[in-house]
């Protein structure tokens, strides 16, 4: 054994020394762990403590401690029951002149918390001001968070346009009519629009400023625009993938009155990256009553697939979207490989899934509508004798509800089975 | 007394070059060759003599600095005389002997620079220097708003061209500054300093200054050990970190005077410890006084202290004194410090004692993890049952209440350390251009410490508690039986031919084969797993309280051993670690 090799204890514990750096690593741990606990108190002394590594040089290191002062900072005084806005505020403002390379990113926050706080007004000044920065080659470095600038300032443009547009409408009703007002909207309108117009143009997730520029246009009839917007946000490959992109588009499309056919091309999408969508239902819906086929295959499968979700449960509508489905084709005895296929990869868990005894009592119990959906998809799929069905049509009849004994006299004649 | 203050005085008289200085009964100096009289005088040296041209061209052609108003000049060693002598004040309000600092570290001090510029300037013909002792003027260096540089290290009678290029070429040399390429520094000579050739001196550093007072305590036989007086400058009783602060206005300190004067990090036990007898050798120190039985740093003495503080019976101290006997630590000639004899082991009294102890305790509870919990039993058997008489020492319930105080204590100390504060009012800054810089941060953080110490809450900075000797106390008084002081050693002693002997018959040595310490640093290498956690336990509690590694104590433990069973070990030469005593 060499035993001249330093071992680990040796090269490793250092407890009783002590250094300048490892004095401060220290420090930010019992800080951190603070936070976690949300000991704020605690947090803010060793805070305390750790802020004299500013005094240092950190360029090496891989996080500064003025950016973890900032950050650590804001968490301390946002939540500390002691701490005001004033403080904040004023903290900030010191947190601004520490680092020029973070400064919009710190403006920025800031304004996140103003907005938090309800002072939209501090919010806008804000804003106005580090829009107005300069500084050498530091401001063509942050152009995005410039950008990003720009674009909450134009939001709460479209905020107070909105605000106005509501005081005209409500002026509007009394007879009363107010240029001043309706300037004032127009000039929100123009500075919202612009810098709405540029952010939206950087692929990103931009919901709320989608959602307000659209706004913006549909109220001044510019429905073209407004559609090409949409149709960017949605399908142009360069955008992140996005459920609300497809969600605004068709939510535009119906309030445009467009046809079937393209607001069921505008769910597509949505079908496919989110199964689970609350619009599915819609989706459905749409689909069953088309008069193509494939559509009202694509509709079985949509509503199949979405009851594969736990959320989708207890949902008597989707039940019934796809009881009526089933039923029709039963009936009509056209297209049963349909249930078959979307059967198939089912029946091995759907019914613990869905139709389990103790499903049936409390579905029986909170909802008369649902049970009596799910009894007719169960019947029709697992046959008379299936455990669900037999104990809600029972229970149904027991309590000489009509559609109930109806229910029974259908599913003993029909059955995909 | 003429030979006393004329003696640093080398310069060669100007009338007939000899070396051979006197005083007249004025005080003035004059050449007993050729009673030349000069203006050099014995308590003040002349202004006039200061503010020679040569002196004023030397130190302005070497640095490209303006002299700020109210700024003097003033060298790197005056800067640690000054630290020095806070020291030792320090020590002295703690209660140290004013002959300390009056006597024994003025003379180590001007000891140690009549040897250092000896080889301190490049020129061969290198001259000494008369030294204004602050310590023997009762003059403060603050109150004398005209003082001169105390120092001359610089030979009024070689050219000054030599000491120009000299500094030029270190000052392009030298660039440890980051941002400038010119070095800067607010002593005179801080640029020299660093840069020379250390081969044959001892530099002088922060941690040494520590190694100076120690010396001068050991000298003196103060009852401190290094420990505590390590653990005193960490407390903030000792000035050591941003000592500077102490320095007067006029002495401005920047550039690379930081990185002489500035500390970041706590003192070393090691380093101190070696660095003194490093200084004692360079000194050429005689033997140091006698560390007899009656003294502090004796380890009966000390083993009876950490006894106390470890919170174990008085009865052990009878074990511990025959170890000593018997291995012969207690002894004059190996207590005593003999500088430069590189054969004795050098000393470490606190870790001796403490060593000690656990030798003891191994003696005594073998501490395999299994042995002392059974004698611990059967003590606590018997205390059960018989209530009157001397309660019997339970090893687990020592065990219990020492590690919960542990714990306790160190939770309080890992605290400390998070938050212990480096820095100071007086900024420090490597040039005139950080300075601005320099002085806005120092703002910003002491605004921050202001907004966030108030949300701290009611806990405000404590302020210094006062220094004391023990950092665990345990009172008799207490009725939760927490003090073992009194208890008696009776369940793990037997009687045998008239001797009390521990009733445990086995030993474990630490380290059968002791490591050569000059080659790898340590006796022995100590690892946690591969000892018994009971010992591990005992290492830490003095680990603890002498705040070193317990490496280090694991290896004074071997060389007791080794002394104790010497004969053992040397006659078997079996590789079997248990042995019977």
């Amino acid at each position: 054994m060499n035993r001249h090799h330093r071992t680990d204890s040796q090269l490793s514990s250092n407890e009783h020394k002590l250094n300048f750096r490892k004095s401060k690593e220290a420090c930010l741990s019992y800080v951190q762990d603070a936070l976690l606990q949300k000991q704020w108190k605690r947090a803010a002394e060793f805070l305390t403590c750790y802020v004299e590594s500013l005094e240092k040089d950190y360029s090496r290191e891989h996080i500064s401690p003025s950016e973890m002062i900032w950050r650590i900072g804001t968490e301390i005084l946002w939540h500390h029951s002691q701490s005001s806005m004033k403080e904040f505020n004023c903290f900030i403002e010191q947190m601004k002149t520490l680092g020029v390379k973070r400064f919009l990113k710190v403006c920025l926050e800031h304004v996140f918390h103003l907005l938090c706080n309800g002072q939209i007004d501090e919010a806008y000044q804000n804003l106005s001001l580090a829009e107005s920065w300069r500084f050498g080659e530091q401001t063509a470095i942050q152009d995005k968070e410039m950008k990003l600038i720009q674009a909450y300032r134009g939001l709460l443009d479209y905020y107070s346009w909105s605000k106005q547009k509501n005081i005209l409408l409500e002026h509007g009703e009394d007879g009363f009519s107010d240029l001043a007002v309706e300037q004032e909207m127009h000039g929100y309108f123009r500075k919202a629009a612009v810098n709405l117009k540029e952010i939206i143009k950087i692929p990103g997730v931009w919901d709320i400023f989608v959602k307000s520029y659209v706004d913006l246009l549909e109220f001044y009839g510019d429905h073209n625009e407004a559609h090409q917007v949409l149709n960017e946000y949605a399908y142009n490959s360069k955008f992140p993938a996005n459920p609300n992109a497809h969600v605004y588009l068709y939510q535009f499309l119906k309030r445009q009155g467009e046809s079937k056919k393209s607001l069921i091309s505008a769910l597509k999408i949505l079908h496919d990256i989110v199964p689970s969508h609350e619009l599915m239902i819609d989706f459905n819906t749409m689909l069953q009553k088309s008069k193509k086929r494939k559509k009202r295959r694509l509709g079985l499968e949509v509503i199949f697939t979405a009851l594969d979700y736990a959320g989708w449960k207890e949902n008597a509508k989707a039940w019934s979207c796809l009881a009526r489905q089933v039923k029709q084709i039963v009936i009509s005895e056209k297209h049963l490989d349909w249930i078959k296929q979307e059967w198939s990869s089912r029946k091995d868990w759907w019914p613990a899934f869905h139709f389990s005894r103790y499903l049936a009592k409390r579905n029986w119990q909170e909802n008369k509508s649902l049970s009596y959906e799910k009894a007719l998809v169960a019947g029709l799929l697992l046959g008379k004798d299936c455990k669900y069905f037999k104990y809600v049509s029972h229970q149904g009849c027991k309590a000489q509800l009509k559609r109930f004994r109806m229910l029974k006299k259908f599913v003993n004649r029909h059955t995909f089975l | 007394m003429d030979e006393e203050d004329t003696r640093d005085f080398n310069e060669r008289c100007a009338q007939c070059s000899e070396v051979n200085w006197g005083l007249t009964d004025g005080g003035g100096f004059y050449c007993r060759s050729c009673h030349n009289v000069i203006e050099r005088t014995r308590e003040v040296v002349n202004t006039d003599f200061i503010t020679n041209s040569r002196v004023q061209t030397i130190s302005k052609g070497s640095k490209k600095q303006e002299k700020s108003e109210g700024g003097c000049e003033w060298y790197v060693c005056e800067g640690f005389q000054l630290v020095l002598k806070k020291q030792v004040e320090a020590l002295e309000a703690l209660g140290v002997h004013p002959q300390m600092k009056d006597e024994i570290l003025c003379n180590f001090w001007r000891c140690y620079l009549q040897k250092s510029k000896q080889a301190y300037c490049k020129r061969p013909a290198a001259e000494a220097v008369k030294t204004l002792s602050v310590c023997e003027s009762s003059t403060d260096v603050d109150s004398d708003p005209e003082r001169p540089s105390v120092l001359h290290l610089l030979s009024l009678s070689e050219s000054e061209g030599d000491l120009q290029t000299d500094c030029s070429s270190f000052a392009s040399s030298v660039s440890k500054v980051s941002e400038s390429t010119s070095v800067y520094s607010g002593s005179v000579d801080g640029s020299l300093y660093l840069m020379k050739n250390q081969k044959e001196k001892l530099r002088m550093t922060m941690p040494m200054t520590l190694s100076f007072c120690y010396m001068a305590l050991l000298w003196m036989r103060e009852p401190i050990t290094l420990s505590e007086f390590l653990r005193f400058v960490v407390e903030g009783h000792i000035p050591y970190l941003n000592v500077f602060e102490h320095f007067p206005e006029k002495m401005k300190l920047c550039g690379l005077d930081l990185k002489i004067f500035c500390v970041e990090s706590w003192p070393v036990y090691e380093e101190v410890f070696n660095k003194m007898h490093e200084l004692a050798a360079y000194l050429d120190l005689p033997r140091f006084p006698d560390i007899t039985e009656s003294c502090f740093l004796h380890p009966d003495m000390l083993c009876m202290k950490y006894l106390m503080e470890a919170n174990l019976p008085d009865e052990l101290h009878n074990w511990t004194c025959r170890v000593v006997k018997k291995i012969g630590i207690g002894e004059v000639d190996f207590l005593t410090l003999m500088p430069g004899n590189k054969s004795t082991r050098k000393v470490k009294y606190d870790v001796l004692a403490a060593a000690v102890i656990i030798v003891v305790l191994k003696l005594l509870f073998l501490l395999d993890d299994r042995y002392e919990w059974l004698l611990s039993e059967f003590a606590e058997e018997r205390n059960k049952n018989n209530t009157e008489g001397a309660h019997y020492f339970e090893f687990k319930r020592w065990y219990e209440v020492v590690k919960h105080s542990l714990d306790v204590k160190q939770k309080k100390l890992d605290e400390e350390r998070a938050k212990y504060l480096w820095r100071c009012e007086k900024p420090l800054f490597y040039s005139v251009k950080k300075k601005s810089k320099v002085l806005k941060r120092r703002q910003m953080v002491v605004n921050l410490q202001n907004q966030f110490g108030k949300l701290s809450g009611s806990v405000q900075r404590a302020k210094k508690p006062n220094p004391s000797s023990f950092q665990l106390s345990w009172s008799e008084e207490n009725a939760d039986g927490s003090c073992f002081h009194g208890h008696s050693l009776k369940g793990v002693l037997q009687e045998k031919c008239g001797l009390l002997t521990a009733m445990n018959p086995d030993y474990w040595l630490c380290t059968v084969k002791l490591c050569n310490e000059k080659l790898c640093g340590h006796l022995a290498h100590y690892r946690e797993v591969e000892f018994p956690q009971s010992y591990h336990f005992v290492l830490g509690l003095f680990s603890f309280l002498l705040r070193i590694q317990p490496s280090y104590i694991h290896d004074e433990v071997c060389m007791i051993e080794h002394k104790l069973f010497n004969k053992k070990l040397y006659k078997k030469l079996k590789y079997n670690t248990v042995l019977r005593k």
